[in-house]
């Protein structure tokens, strides 16, 4: 993992992609209505590693996330996701391979568990026993019982409609899987027990991650990797235990400290 | 909605391509209606197929109606046709009507006989005391409460022309006609227009000042036909020629207010009297509830099909851009502001009479109701969810189709519910404009200030807004989970 670090002098222009990243930030800036929310942000996500992205609200994180599955373009510099850029034509097909999980779960109220977790694959026109036999696998995967699958979200738990969440996220088999802080809104208890889950889950599928977060532990716990982000630069990248190690002065240090 | 459909167009059918009967119609007051009736008895007792469109919202619908052939026959006054249609400064006579009339393929057949002309009335006791024998003696006097019907306010040959001519200095009140009796005999005001062949006259002992000006034209009821009506229906026509004098069409319109008669009573008992045998043929109480109703329906299913058709796809179409969304809104909600009965009558230049334009008017007040509740649905689905089926790769379509439109059903059968009700409630003016519906026993019940006449409309079109509230009830249990039912919350 490469990246940009504060006072650095630009060691990130020109860095060719690094060999088995699943997404790749070359040099890439947004700004909305002239204000940039960041500039000249470049790193990248090893595949089949979980990459988690930390910083504050506002930080530009969730702008990130939404460079990469392609609901936001660039203004400048390239993101390559899955080994190619974001194609401007037929952008759903492309989503479809990537997985996505939001904070809440955001399950479609009008459809039951199992509708909300294979509606990918009906559009998909996946034979219904094939469709069968992975919804009940993912269940499985994430300890859900086979009982709720008739259920609508409102009678599900906070911890269960996050499961459904990551099953519907994962149903199509993704390369990568994008988390928009989808354990914040739980209990600790449950979130602890979900993060066993995930990391389980995780394994068993083989999928890259990206997690956004504002919580530190959660990172740590998840993510082999970091991309610390704050003030519109990345602060800080590179392997989890590194950065624990030699944290950069200032935020991330201070982030760090919240972890002793 | 395609069952629907096609119930819709079946039911229409024989409302478009009947045969071809003659049709009668009338204006909606009760010495139109009878003599509508007459004409109509007279032509079937005379071997003709007869359509009845009686109780039209005014002169001007019948006379269009006439002209652009939606209606045969209606019966029609000279002073009427003259000033009011023709806008002549001169009274023409009865051949230079004919001649007018002509180039636009109508007719005048012989007269009834009568002269229904315009009066002023004022009490009896009142007149004596104050030795008020013609129009200039009204005229002189000051301190009379003068009120008339908003219809002779407005028209050259009634108050503008008569002012003109006598001097009237003051302004007088516009009273709505039936009322204008009572307000009489309570002393409420003084003077008021009649007409001379009102059953009222003799009821409330009122005297007809006399025109010594020579002011108001001849009334002679007619029949006016479109020229192209055969020889043989206008030669059944003229067997009315000369039959009823003042007093004559004065004791029939009092045998229909007072006497307890209806108009296919009153009208068979003077076609007896000129010696024409005529079968009353009238339908009964059952059957004309079960035409009334289905035509009911009929315009507010097709109206209400069609607002509920396009007012989801309008929504559809632009509830992704705000600007748009909000001008659609204001531009369906200016439609709820033209009053009902205008928004019919705005109809008629565009589509005539009958059920084409009563439906087109329908449609139009049932538009806001679908549209904002469809707008409004579709830009408050939850963020998140919007956020959640972009990134998860739905395309537009599938967009709407598993997750934008599903989250809006509540609202937008709320909205076409409450189209449903309005269209309901609206038909019912309908029968202004020839259409037909539940509107036709409350209009004529109107006129003859029958309350059980009108309940034959009013109740069954309530009965009908209920089972409509109850059939939506079902439509939603079918459509929407409970949990996201509005009606069950």
């Amino acid at each position: 993992m490469t990246g940009s670090r504060e006072g650095t002098a630009s060691p990130t222009e020109g860095t060719p992609p690094v060999e088995g990243s699943c997404v790749n930030f070359a040099s890439v800036g947004k700004h909305f209505a002239g204000n940039w929310v960041f500039r000249d942000v470049s790193f990248s996500c090893p595949t089949g590693h979980t990459t988690a992205i930390v910083g504050e609200s506002g930080s530009g994180k969730t702008t990130l996330l939404q460079l990469v599955n392609g609901v936001l373009r660039p203004n400048e510099g390239t993101v390559e996701v899955l080994g190619e850029s974001v194609p401007e034509e037929g952008v759903e097909a492309f989503r479809r391979r990537i997985g996505y999980a939001v904070q809440g779960a955001g399950l479609f109220p009008h459809m039951t568990v199992r509708q909300n977790v294979d509606l990918l694959a009906r559009l998909e026109r996946w034979p219904r026993d094939a469709i069968d036999a992975r919804f009940a696998e993912l269940l499985e995967e994430m300890g859900l019982d086979a009982s709720l699958s008739d259920r609508y979200p409102h009678q599900l738990s906070g911890g269960q409609q996050q499961r459904v969440g990551l099953c519907r996220a994962l149903m199509l088999k993704p390369g990568l899987l994008l988390l928009d802080e989808p354990f914040s809104a739980v209990d600790p208890i449950t979130r602890m027990e979900l993060y066993e889950q995930f990391i389980h889950a995780q394994r068993h599928e083989g999928v890259s991650a990206l997690l956004v977060t504002h919580d530190m532990r959660e990172a740590v716990k998840l993510a082999q990797h970091l991309v610390i982000v704050g003030s519109g630069e990345v602060l800080q990248a590179g392997e989890t235990a590194a950065v624990m190690a030699t944290p950069a002065p200032g935020y991330v240090a201070r982030l760090v400290e919240t972890q002793l | 909605m395609t069952r629907l459909a096609a119930i819709v167009v079946l039911a229409l059918c024989p409302v478009l391509i009947s045969a071809e009967p003659i049709v009668v119609a009338s204006k909606n007051f009760n010495e139109s209606y009878i003599l509508g009736e007459a004409v109509a008895q007279l032509l079937e007792s005379g071997g003709f197929e007869v359509e009845r469109r009686m109780g039209l919202g005014g002169t001007l619908i019948c006379y269009e109606a006439l002209v652009a052939g939606e209606i045969d026959i209606y019966v029609e006054y000279t002073g009427t046709l003259s000033q009011a249609i023709l806008k002549s400064d001169s009274q023409l006579g009865f051949e230079d009507l004919n001649a007018a009339i002509a180039p636009l393929g109508l007719q005048l057949l012989p007269p009834f006989g009568f002269n229904n002309t315009y009066a002023l009335a004022v009490p009896r006791a009142l007149a004596e005391d104050l030795a008020l024998n013609t129009i200039s003696d009204l005229a002189a006097r000051s301190g009379l409460k003068v009120a008339v019907s908003h219809e002779f306010l407005e028209r050259e040959d009634g108050w503008p022309g008569l002012s003109r001519v006598y001097g009237f200095e003051r302004v007088p009140q516009g009273i709505e006609h039936a009322l204008a009796y009572q307000a009489l005999a309570d002393g409420a005001i003084h003077v008021t227009d009649a007409y001379s062949t009102d059953g009222e006259l003799t009821r409330y002992d009122l005297r007809v000042v006399t025109d010594d000006r020579d002011f108001f034209p001849k009334y002679l009821a007619v029949p006016l036909v479109r020229a192209d009506l055969p020889a043989s229906a206008k030669a059944r026509l003229g067997l009315v020629a000369n039959t009823l004098d003042d007093a004559g069409m004065q004791a029939i319109n009092a045998s229909v207010m007072f006497g307890g008669a209806d108009f296919e009573e009153a009208a068979a008992g003077y076609l007896d009297g000129i010696g024409v045998e005529s079968e009353t043929a009238r339908s009964g109480f059952w059957e004309q509830l079960r035409r009334n109703t289905a035509r009911h329906i009929l315009l507010t299913a097709i109206a209400l099909a069609a607002a509920t058709c396009v007012g989801i796809a309008l929504g559809l179409i632009v509830f992704r851009t705000g600007w748009l969304s909000r001008a659609v809104v204001y531009m369906t909600g200016l439609m709820q502001t033209i009053p009902s009965i205008a928004l019919l009558a705005l109809m008629i230049p565009l589509f005539g009479i009958g059920v084409v334009p009563a439906i087109a008017a329908l449609f139009l007040y049932s538009l806001l109701p679908v549209v904002r509740n469809t707008v409004t649905a579709l830009v408050t689905v939850d963020p998140i969810l919007r956020r959640v089926s972009r990134a998860m790769g739905l395309t537009r379509g599938q967009e709407l189709r598993h997750v934008f439109v599903p989250l809006s059903m509540p609202s937008m059968l709320a909205g076409i519910r409450t189209a449903a009700v309005i269209c309901i409630g609206t038909a019912t003016l309908a029968a202004f404009i020839g259409a037909g519906g539940l509107g036709d026993p409350i209009v004529t019940g109107l006129s003859l200030n029958d309350t059980g006449l009108i309940m034959q409309g009013a109740v069954p079109a309530a009965l009908l807004a209920v089972a409509t509230e109850l059939m939506f009830e079902g439509i939603e249990r079918a459509l929407v989970p409970k949990h996201l039912r509005t009606s069950e919350a």
